[in-house]
């Protein structure tokens, strides 16, 4: 294959993943959680159950007038919808999806890379938060700051164990040196890491940023049309790159029966198994109180992860 | 000129561009979101070189905490939308001094290597990062970690009313 088809083929193959996964998972959401509440959920668009519910959404975000409010920053107000989305895509090239190079572009320290670039979300919520030239928008993405700087640390802390456990920082490499007693062994980082990525990516229960019964709808509040669309995009990739992490990391990304041939198979079934399980949070659990939210943080979530990496340390030198 | 040099030029005059911004614009949120750009660029003039662990430690450290911490404090205090025209700013000094210092060290440069091409060194990948930190320079590093580590804890100190000295 010529160097420029090869690189076409991989940007299609991202921009489509971008664009298909979350809607999916959205779609997902739609069903999972009004039949956990004994609805029927969306059932008109696209005939069969619903099922093109999401593109009537997106129709209707583009015909929405886009209202910049007048004393907005204009240009920062503009620019943060896309400084949220953007680096999901950037992540989107690191996620490998099955083995012998099944990835868009292989990274030696693609693990390093991917929690870099998930950082810089934060940007964006406090660009939303401050140029909407509203209180509740900025109550919104100050809370939000708190919950993603804090939660980005046993984060980290949980995928260095995983990392100290493989001896490399590269995706396919982890998921190459992983072994299915790691879900033992790994198991305190993962269920931290899962913890703080979904509260990463601000879903309910730690919707706190949001909260729509007090901030009405935190830094998003002002918010029209196709940029509160892309908001809500971001938060639907959030929701695959978390569960595609938490799978490439500790759930053994592409290994199960026949996964020479299957294994993109296995880890989009794992990948959408970890996003049931973020949407059946939602639907589960009571929105956590801002102290109780960083309490969780630093004094459960943050000793735990340190203390897997003693856990993993010791393993590691005496095997 | 190969692309890498376009690079290198193209990174650094948006570095040094959007840095002057940050101390001449008067909005001071946007100050905080020109430092963002500033130091992407020069996470990306480490990419460029190949220091590709450097590069998004910059990203991670400089654009996803310090930056946002700065930002966090302003708009907990003071953070009006639109120019701040009572700005306390000493221009001249600041001049004299940040463009003393820049010129200095250019000049400095200049100087020392003369155009003279070096080969790049291998690339900073993260296994050549580690041998050095944790090899040649394990005892630096620690001397700065501890120094940190006791920055923190004063920090706490300073910060909590309820921790009292012995003498009070």
């Amino acid at each position: 294959m010529p160097l420029w088809l090869d690189l076409a083929v991989r940007v299609v193959a991202v921009v489509l993943g971008f664009l298909v996964l979350p809607l999916v998972v959205g779609q997902t959401e739609h069903k999972v959680m009004a039949h956990m509440q004994s609805r029927l959920g969306p059932m008109y668009a696209g005939a069969f159950h619903g099922w093109a519910q999401l593109i009537a959404d997106g129709v209707k975000f583009v015909q929405k007038e886009d209202i910049t409010p007048r004393a907005a920053d204009g240009t920062v107000f503009r620019l943060a919808p896309l400084v949220a989305l953007f680096p999901y895509l950037l992540v989107f090239l690191a996620l490998p999806l099955g083995p012998g190079g099944l990835v868009a572009q292989a990274m030696d320290i693609g693990l390093f890379f991917v929690l870099a670039v998930l950082g810089v979300g934060v940007v964006a919520v406090l660009m939303s938060a401050w140029a909407s030239a509203n209180k509740y928008s900025l109550l919104g993405g100050l809370r939000g700051a708190a919950q993603l700087l804090g939660y980005e640390l046993p984060l980290v802390l949980a995928a260095a164990s995983v990392a100290m456990a493989a001896g490399t920082l590269s995706l396919p490499g982890i998921v190459e040196a992983w072994r299915p007693w790691w879900l033992l062994w790994q198991l305190p980082a993962a269920i931290v890491f899962f913890i703080a990525g979904v509260a990463e990516i601000r879903r309910p229960p730690f919707d706190m940023p949001i909260a729509d019964s007090e901030l009405v709808f935190g830094y998003m509040t002002e918010y029209t049309g196709l940029r509160f669309a892309f908001f809500l995009l971001a938060e639907y990739v959030g929701i695959v790159v978390i569960s595609a992490l938490t799978t490439i990391l500790f759930l053994g990304g592409w290994h199960g029966p026949f996964a020479e041939h299957l294994g993109w198979l296995w880890t989009l079934a794992k990948t959408f198994a970890v996003a049931f399980v973020i949407i059946w949070m939602r639907v589960t659990f009571p929105r956590l109180r801002e102290d109780q939210l960083q309490r969780l943080c630093w004094l459960v979530l943050v000793p735990v992860a340190l203390g897997q990496l003693v856990l993993t340390a010791v393993v590691k030198v005496l095997t | 000129m190969t692309v890498a040099d376009a690079l290198l030029v193209a990174l650094g005059v948006v570095a040094v561009g959007s840095g002057a911004l940050v101390v001449t614009s008067k909005h001071l949120v946007r100050a905080g979101l020109y430092l963002v750009i500033s130091l992407g660029a020069i996470a990306g003039l480490y990419l460029v070189l190949g220091a590709e662990l450097v590069a998004w430690v910059q990203v991670l450290v400089y654009v996803g905490a310090v930056v946002v911490l700065l930002l966090f404090a302003v708009m907990l205090t003071r953070a009006p939308i639109g120019a701040s025209d009572d700005l306390d700013r000493p221009a001249w000094p600041a001049l004299l001094v940040g463009g003393g210092v820049g010129l200095g060290l250019a000049a400095l440069l200049a100087d020392a290597f003369r155009w003279a091409i070096y080969p790049l060194p291998e690339a900073g990948t993260a296994g050549r990062m580690g041998e050095q930190i944790f090899g040649t320079w394990v005892l630096p590093f620690e001397v700065i970690s501890i120094l940190l580590l006791s920055a923190l804890v004063g920090a706490i100190v300073l910060s909590r009313p309820d921790i009292k000295g012995r003498g009070e």
